[in-house]
This record gives C-alpha cells, structure tokens and sequence, in this order.
C-alpha cells in the first residue's frame, strides 16, 4: 500500500525516479490532447491514491493544458485527492435511502470514532472517510462500504467490529 | 468583435418601447444601444459572456409565454417583448443582492446596488466581513481571453469556489498586467494581485513574458 | 467469434445460438446486481462454479452457470433462478449452493426452504411472484437473463436485430419517423420527445455539414437510483446497439458514453461488450460490411453530479470543469466541440431498439398517449420489496407501492413518495393514486425523473429531507451562478432555522419568494429545480413545518434540536449494548436492568436507538 513518502532522503530520489518511470506509461495511454486531461487524472489517482504537484505538470505537458486548467478541474471533481489517501477507503453511502435509515448517524459515528472528519484521511493514514451518493445497493440500506467490501443493512457499532479486525 | 450581418434586423420591444437588434446582438447590447439601464456584474465588453452574475435578467414575453433570462447572452427574436423591470425580474436581483450583501459585505459597489433596490442589510449569516469576490470569474477569462497568460482560475466548486492559483502559491506566468484588477466590477482583485504574482522584485525571467 | 460481415450472418448466427441454447442443459442464473452483489452474489455464484467442478457433473447434466445484471428484486437477495424448471430461490448464501447441486440439479427435487413466500403463499416460480407479476419489460428486457459479458448470448436473445433491420430496410430519415411516431419521450428526467431530439440534429447536420455526436448520458446521480446502472451493467448490448441507430440515423461516426464512476461494474461490462462487439463486426469500422462506421468511447465521471446536466456533461467530456452554459443555442445546435449532438439517456438507448423492431406504432400503445412505453423505477427507502421495477408508463402510483412493492414495512404507515430525486417533488398518500406519467406527476409539482422513487413513512420528517436534498445540491452546485451558489445555502439558512424550532410563518413566505427567485435566475436545471423537493413539502405537509415553527416539535421525531431519547424500561432488557456504545456515556443502569439516559450530555446522536436490539429507545 502506499504511503507519503519520505521526504529528504535517498529513498525520495528513488521513489520520484520510479513515479517518472510508472507515470510514462500511464500517459502513453492517452493521445495528447486536452480531452484527455481527466482521464490522465482519473489514472494518475487510482494509480497512486492522490496526484502530486509532479504529476500535474506531466498531464498538463502531456496533453498541452495550462496548469492553471488542471488546478481547476482536479479541485472541481470530487474523486480528485491532492493529498495520499488512508490504506482503507471507508465510503458510508448518504443516498436517500440510506440517509432515511440513519446513514447520517453512522457517518458521524466514524467521525468520533475514527477521530476524522468526513473526506479526511486519519494521522496514522489507516483510514480515508468518505461520503458517498449511491452505489445502487438500496436494497441493504443503510450501506457502507469498506474497500471492496460492502456492509449491508448495518449500524455503528458493525461497522466499528468490522474496522477493528482489519 | 461579434460578426453583424447588417442586412437583417430583429424587431422586439423592451419595455414597450420598439427596438431593433442587429443579427448577433444580445438584448443587453440593444438595451445599451437604446441607453436603457441594465444592472450588470459579471459582464464586461472585452471577453464572452457566461452569464453567471444574474442581475442582468429580464423577462421574456410571448403570449402566455414568459421566461425569465439573462440579457447578456440571449438573442431576441423577432416579436419578442422584453421587461428589464417586472416583479419576477426584481424579485430575482432582489435576492441576488441580499445574498451578496453576506458573501461580500466589504464591497462598496455591492452595498450602491443593494440600496437602489432598496436593501440596506441582510439576513443571511455573514462568514468573512473583509470579502469582496462575488466570483463572477472575470479576471480569469480577461487573463485568459484577453492577455492570453492563463495565470489564474477558479477553484472548487460550489460554496467552496475560489479564485486561486495552482497550490495557492503565486504564479510566475503572471506578468503582472493589472487586466485583472482593471475589470473585476467590486475591487476584490486588488487585494489578491499580490497573491498571483508573487513578489515581483524576485522575479528573474522563467515565464515571465516581458 | 467469427466477424460478421453481412446481415444474414448475424441471423444465421442467432440461430445457431438459439439451436445450442434448446439442448436440454440446465441453466443456474445467479443475480448479480448490485443488491445482490452487497448480499455476496458473487460469492454464491463462486460456490456454484466450485461446486460443479469438484462434482465432476457429466457434461450432460453440467448445468450453465451465468452470472447475470439485475432480477429486480433485490430485498431477497441474493437471488438465483434455475432453468428449465423455472424455480426461483432466494436469499441463497454461499453454504446453500451445495444442496442445490445435489437435490436440484441432479435430482430435481426442490428446496423449499428457498422458495419465496408471502402471506402464507409459497412461489415456486418469479412469474407468479406478486412483485413480478405486474411488471412489463421493455428498457430491461434482457437484464437478469443473459450473461452480460458474453455477447453469443445478448446475440441469442435478439440483440443487434433492430441494427440489421435499419440497414436491411430503412433510411435514416424512416429510422427518425419511427422513432417520432413511438412517442419516446428521454427518461433522464427532463422528458423532451427523442424523435423531435434526433430530429433538430439532424436538420443542425445539413445546415453545417460536419461532425455530429450521439452521447449516452450514463451519470445517473439521483441519489437512490440505479436503473440506468442495471441496465449498463446487466445488458450494455442494448445501449450500444441504441447508440449505433442513433448513430445511423445522424450519420454520426462518434459517440461517447458518459458512465458515473462510483459505478465500477457498467464501466467494465461495457468496455467489454464494446470490445466484443468490435471484434464481431458489429462495432466500429464496416459494420455488418454495410460499409457505416462508428466507434464507442467510454468516459468516465469524476465526481460531479452536476455533470448530468448537458452541458456539464459535455464539458466534461472536452476535460474541463463541469459547468453548465445557457442553452439559448441547443445542445443538438451546439453541443460537443459546437458540433451538433444528441444526448440521451441510457434508458431511452435502450428502448430504441425494441422500437425500431417492432415499429414505432406498437409502441405507441403502450401506456397513455403522452408518455407512451414503459419507465423503471428504483423503488427503495420504507418500503416491503425494495427493488428494481419496470411498469407501463400511468399506471397508479399505489399500484407501484403497494401491490408491487408490498407497502410499507412493520406497523407504520405510508407517508409519502419523492420522485425524480432531488429535483423532484414529495408526493403525499392522498394523492397516491396519481397515474405515473410525466404530465400527470408535473401537474402534482412533482416529476418523473430518472426514475428514483423512495417511500417515507410516517418517521420520516419531511423538513429534514427537503434539508437533505438542499444540503446535496449545495455540495454538488458547480458555484457558476450566484442564485444557485448562494441561494441553496440562503434556502439551507431557513431550513436550518426550522429544523431547530426557530423561524416565523413569515419566513415561510420568504422563503417561497426567495425559492421564486432561485427558479428564474438560476443558470441551469440543477438550480432551477432545486426548491422543488422543499416546495412540494411545504404545500403538501404546511403543518408539519409550523410544528417546528410553532410548536418547536418534529412531529416525525428526526430533528435533533427538536427530541430527546428515552428507555422504555418495559421493553429494555438491560443488555448494556447501548450504554457501552453511548459516545457520551451518558447511559446508565444496573446489569439486566432497565437502563436510563441523562438528558444533560445526551447529545441525541442515536446511536443506542440505531443498535438497540429490543426498540427500547423511544423518541419524544
């Protein structure tokens, strides 16, 4: 899993040398043109969980884009992360259907919890939370969704069991 | 400049008074011919119109049709009445303003156009009593538009927009022109140049057009 | 598979496939919607494969595991259905699968304990299944039978016919009027007339020769809606095969799909449906060897519900921020890069081609006449048979809700209906017999919508969700124009206000005007409907924002400001499960005894009544 790297050391050179060399072939991808530019981004952030102020400038210089232009659509979206995100992406689903059937008391449980706010990433980078319009899986509701996995029909205390043996 | 076809001219009226638009025009560019008053924030002569500011709209009529839309970018077609003045039209600056008065109580220009609709102070709750920007976007399209540099954008979206450089440090494409403080209709721009371009005695060249 | 290059292929093909499918071998459909899939579908279907290779079945009875979109009903997930005995199982979990290769695939027998089963009726089969049985599929005909990554079976079932037909035997021009004359009206929300949509672009085309774009619009938002996602995922053939009409009829040779990100499962089905579909031929350059070209991509959304809107969309698509502009000029003038283009939503692709098979007439005849077809629904929130559900457009709301759905769960009582998301509207139970059409619902202040439809019952405050809708828009506004970025939080400013008792009946009026304003000024549909979910609730349920005003109570016991906790010490059993999870720890009481809760530090966060296991926490 990846984490910050750290900074002022020879492992950074490396890590930055291995970034230039993974990011290549993502923008081999892509031709260059700006049409590209979210797709680059949406690539660079599963790739790497966050896009760096680097990788910015090689999209933009990729596709031909002021940087000016990315900064606004890297902050415009939502699935856009300018910092690294926690190991574990916890996603509590406020839907509709879910928030009628208290998604909001869970979300505010793993804030406490998790001592995070929502779209925060806690300081051991354990945990990303994040709130969530609807991954269709009404029918279980409230939902929220741990990595891959999804809780069903759940509470705050099955979600906290649930984090606490991962 | 916009391509006018001077052969053809469109008949509508505004405010029951017959006016005529060239092909191209908008109602705001024959309402300003007419010297007929039109409050504006977000528009000026230099870059297109995006309509974002709404203080510019009136009311379209057309028998039982009536729509109210923005004078900056819509085309008046032939027959069309136009109202700068009607209740919904005012019921909309109305709000618009009131709402301005809490996002950027430090500006002056706001605070006029507030009172010419008879609006001295506002409900809503005030988060920065030195704001300014009401976010019309203006100097980034003069930047980009105009001086062709691209320095500065909007960033985020919704309640969170602001006018920002990337990584919000100063930006060394600026060329420190002033277009941007020059068109920004409240004044905020002055306040955020030194934030775009950074300490200009430092700056040594790269990218920076002289 | 073979290309195919000429239009009898395809037949000869669908044939053969149809021939093979007749063998007699049995077939396991394990659901994997997303319902099911959050129930562990997948790992079902996984103890399936499994179970059938460690068996070592002889390939006679080796039945055909398919892992199929969507069956509909989700609440029993995760669902499997078998074939030819047509049995219908239910809530299967992975520890069945095993029972089910040995009684019912090899000796027929069948498990009862799987059956589905409703006031005391056991259902062997979907068909007779209430839910099912007043359904009529057209837009997800195929979804939950064929095996959406295997496009022999999508084939098998009929797909790509409506192409092959267009090409065999209709122009451009007669694939329009078809298409005019089934009375198709788009299913994104907005209902504008598809014929009349394919119609301007076409006349755009011939005044500005050039490029012309046909766009899907797969960034279904609506919070509590996913018919668009079961169809992209459960049969993605229908949609480019939609795509590739619409294409035909334009003279397109580009279209794009814009699918939702936080929809993994349709992006990869349709990458993969398009790749196969390429390679056979029927996608691309020279299709069918008719000599007509046209390619797919797919993009993906970002994050940005705004993004539904056109324009938004289009920028988003050009890799810029999503904003809308003013559509003075239409979108099928000047949409992608100025160029012509027709948008239209994944539904409304997916029912096109069963109507330029079957003719645009037949269609026509199917519901009332201004809404003619068929609409699915994503029926969910306090409702027995949550859902996925495709009816003919006007039949009665409360067809919908209770005999389909099956009413409203334990011993509450049907409130309320809110469709077409948070730019729809609150539909009260008086008016639950309102024929589901799009004039019909417009006429109550309602819409129609995607097609989200979320059942309140009476624990539902109706102030809280029109907050909740605001408070979703107002994170989602793009921030261009100042009604919208300023007015949500002004309108936010008031509910808030209620929601903690505050406020006078004045404010009500205000916030009417203010709500005026919003709807004229704003730039585009996501503002200017925005009010409405808060406007309906006010017309609707008047009474229940003066008891927060007034009375300073939430009559529905959700506001926080407005409600405290207590223990019921009759139904608490003294488990402590509350008391050890209370943030707060401000429960106390003895071990097995009724518990207490000091109102001083409550902070009314409701954890103890959301764990609760006896509903001994009441709200006052």
């Amino acid at each position: 899993m990846f984490r910050h790297p750290v900074t002022h050391s020879k492992e950074r050179i490396l890590y930055v040398k291995k970034l230039s060399t993974d990011i290549d072939s993502i923008l081999e991808k892509y031709p260059g043109e700006p049409q590209y530019l979210i797709s680059l981004l949406q690539d660079v952030q599963a790739q790497y969980s966050y896009i760096s102020e680097e990788n910015i400038n090689f999209i933009c210089d990729h596709v031909g884009v002021p940087v000016t232009k990315a900064w606004s659509v890297v902050t415009f979206y939502r699935s856009f992360s300018l910092n690294p995100r926690g190991e574990h992406q916890v996603r509590v689903c406020c839907g509709t259907a879910c928030h009628l059937k208290g998604a909001d008391r869970i979300a505010e449980d793993l804030e406490r919890h998790l001592c995070v706010e929502r779209e925060h990433t806690t300081k051991d980078m354990r945990f990303t939370l994040e709130t969530i319009n609807c991954p269709g899986a009404c029918a279980v509701a409230p939902v929220v969704m741990v990595d891959d996995e999804y809780l069903g029909s759940t509470n705050q205390a099955d979600v906290r069991q649930y984090l606490k043996k991962l | 400049m916009k391509e006018i076809n001077t052969k053809k001219l469109i008949n509508f009226s505004i405010n029951g008074t017959a006016a005529q638009a060239k092909e191209g025009w908008t109602v705001l560019d024959t309402a300003r011919n007419m010297g007929i008053y039109i409050p504006t924030l977000c528009h000026h002569e230099a870059v297109e119109p995006i309509g974002a500011c709404r203080l510019c709209v009136v009311e379209a009529r057309q028998g039982n049709w009536s729509k109210v839309v923005v004078s900056c970018m819509y085309p008046p077609f032939e027959g069309v009445e136009i109202f700068t003045d009607s209740e919904r039209v005012k019921n909309v600056r109305r709000w618009v303003l009131e709402m301005l008065l809490a996002q950027c109580p430090a500006s002056r220009e706001i605070k006029a156009l507030a009172a010419e609709y008879g609006l001295k102070s506002t409900r809503f709750k005030i988060k920065n009593p030195e704001e300014q920007c009401i976010l019309c976007g203006l100097c980034v399209r003069v930047c980009a538009e105009v001086v062709g540099v691209q320095a500065i954008s909007l960033g985020s979206r919704g309640v969170l927009k602001h006018v920002s450089t990337p990584y919000m440090v100063p930006n060394k494409a600026c060329i420190a022109c002033g277009s941007c403080v020059s068109v920004c209709p409240t004044g905020a721009m002055q306040t955020r140049l030194d934030k775009v371009r950074g300490d200009i005695s430092q700056r040594t060249g790269h990218g920076f057009a002289h | 598979m073979e290309k195919i290059t000429n239009i009898e292929q395809l037949d000869l093909l669908k044939n053969s496939l149809r021939k093979a499918r007749e063998s007699g071998r049995q077939v396991v459909r394990v659901c994997l919607g997303p319902g099911c899939r959050a129930q562990g579908a997948d790992k079902v279907a996984a103890a399936f494969r499994n179970a059938v290779r460690q068996q070592g079945l002889p390939v006679k009875v080796e039945p055909l595991i398919k892992e199929t979109g969507c069956h509909g009903f989700c609440k029993e997930g995760p669902l499997v259905t078998l074939e030819p005995s047509g049995l219908f199982y239910s809530r299967v979990k992975p520890d069945d699968v095993e029972e089910i290769v040995e009684k019912t695939i090899k000796n027929n027998e069948v498990i009862s304990r799987l059956l589905y089963s409703e006031n005391g009726t056991v259902y062997k089969s979907a068909q007779e299944i209430p839910f099912y049985k007043m359904q009529k599929k057209i837009a997800s005909r195929n979804v939950g039978d064929i095996d959406p990554l295997s496009i022999e079976d999508a084939i098998a079932n009929g797909a790509y016919q409506a192409v092959a037909k267009a090409f065999a035997s209709m122009t451009p021009e007669q694939v329009i009027k078809d298409v005019e004359v089934s009375g198709l009206r788009g299913r994104g929300g907005a209902g504008f007339p598809t014929g009349r949509k394919w119609r301007s672009a076409a006349d755009a085309v011939k005044k500005h020769p050039g490029p012309v774009y046909v766009v899907c619009n797969g960034d279904e938002g609506d919070p509590g809606a996913f018919m668009d996602c079961v169809v992209m995922e459960g049969d993605p053939h229908s949609v480019i095969e939609g795509m590739i009409i619409a294409a035909y009829a334009l003279g397109a040779r580009q279209g794009f799909i814009y699918v939702r990100e936080e929809y993994p499962f349709a992006i990869k089905n349709l990458t993969i449906a398009m790749e196969q579909a390429r390679s056979a031929g029927l996608l691309g350059a020279n299709i069918m060897g008719t000599g007509f070209e046209f390619d797919i991509r797919i993009n993906r959304g970002a994050g940005a519900y705004v993004c539904g809107e056109s324009t938004a969309l289009f920028q988003s698509i050009e890799g810029k921020p999503g904003e809308p502009r003013a559509k003075y000029i239409r979108s099928v003038e000047r949409g992608l890069w100025d160029r012509p283009t027709v948008l239209n939503n994944v539904e409304t692709l997916a029912n096109i081609p069963v109507i330029i098979e079957n003719g645009g007439e037949w269609f026509s005849k199917i519901g009332p006449p201004n809404s003619t077809g068929t609409k699915a629904f994503s029926l969910v929130g306090k409702v027995k048979n949550v859902g996925l559900v495709e009816v003919p457009m006007g039949v009665p709301l409360s067809t919908i809700v209770e005999d389909i759905g099956g009413g409203i769960p334990g011993k509450k009582s049907f409130k309320a209906v809110q469709t077409g998301g948070p730019s729809g509207g609150c539909i009260p139970y008086k008016l639950k017999d309102v024929s589901v059409d799009f004039d019909s619902l417009t006429k109550i202040g309602s819409i129609m919508g995607s097609g989200g439809m979320i059942v309140m019952d009476d624990r539902d405050c109706v102030v809280d969700v029109a907050r909740y809708f605001l408070r979703f828009l107002e994170e989602e506004s793009c921030g261009k124009c100042l009604p919208c970025r300023l007015g949500l939080e002004a309108m936010l400013e008031f509910l808030d206000n209620f929601a903690q008792g505050k406020g006078s009946l004045e404010d009500i009026e205000e916030l009417k005007s203010l709500a005026k304003a919003v709807q004229d000024g704003a730039l585009c549909a996501l503002g200017g409907s925005a009010p409405n979910p808060m406007l309906t609730t006010l017309e609707y349920f008047r009474d229940e924002y003066e008891a927060h005003i007034i009375e300073k109570r939430c009559p529905a016991g959700v506001c926080k400001d407005l409600i405290t906790f207590h223990i019921d010490s009759e139904a608490c059993t003294g488990c402590g499960l509350c008391a050890s999870n209370c943030p707060q720890a401000c429960i106390t009481g003895e071990d097995k005894k009724p518990h207490e809760i000091s109102q001083n530090a409550c902070t009314r966060c409701g954890t103890c009544m959301d764990l609760c296991k006896f509903s001994a926490i009441t709200v006052s």
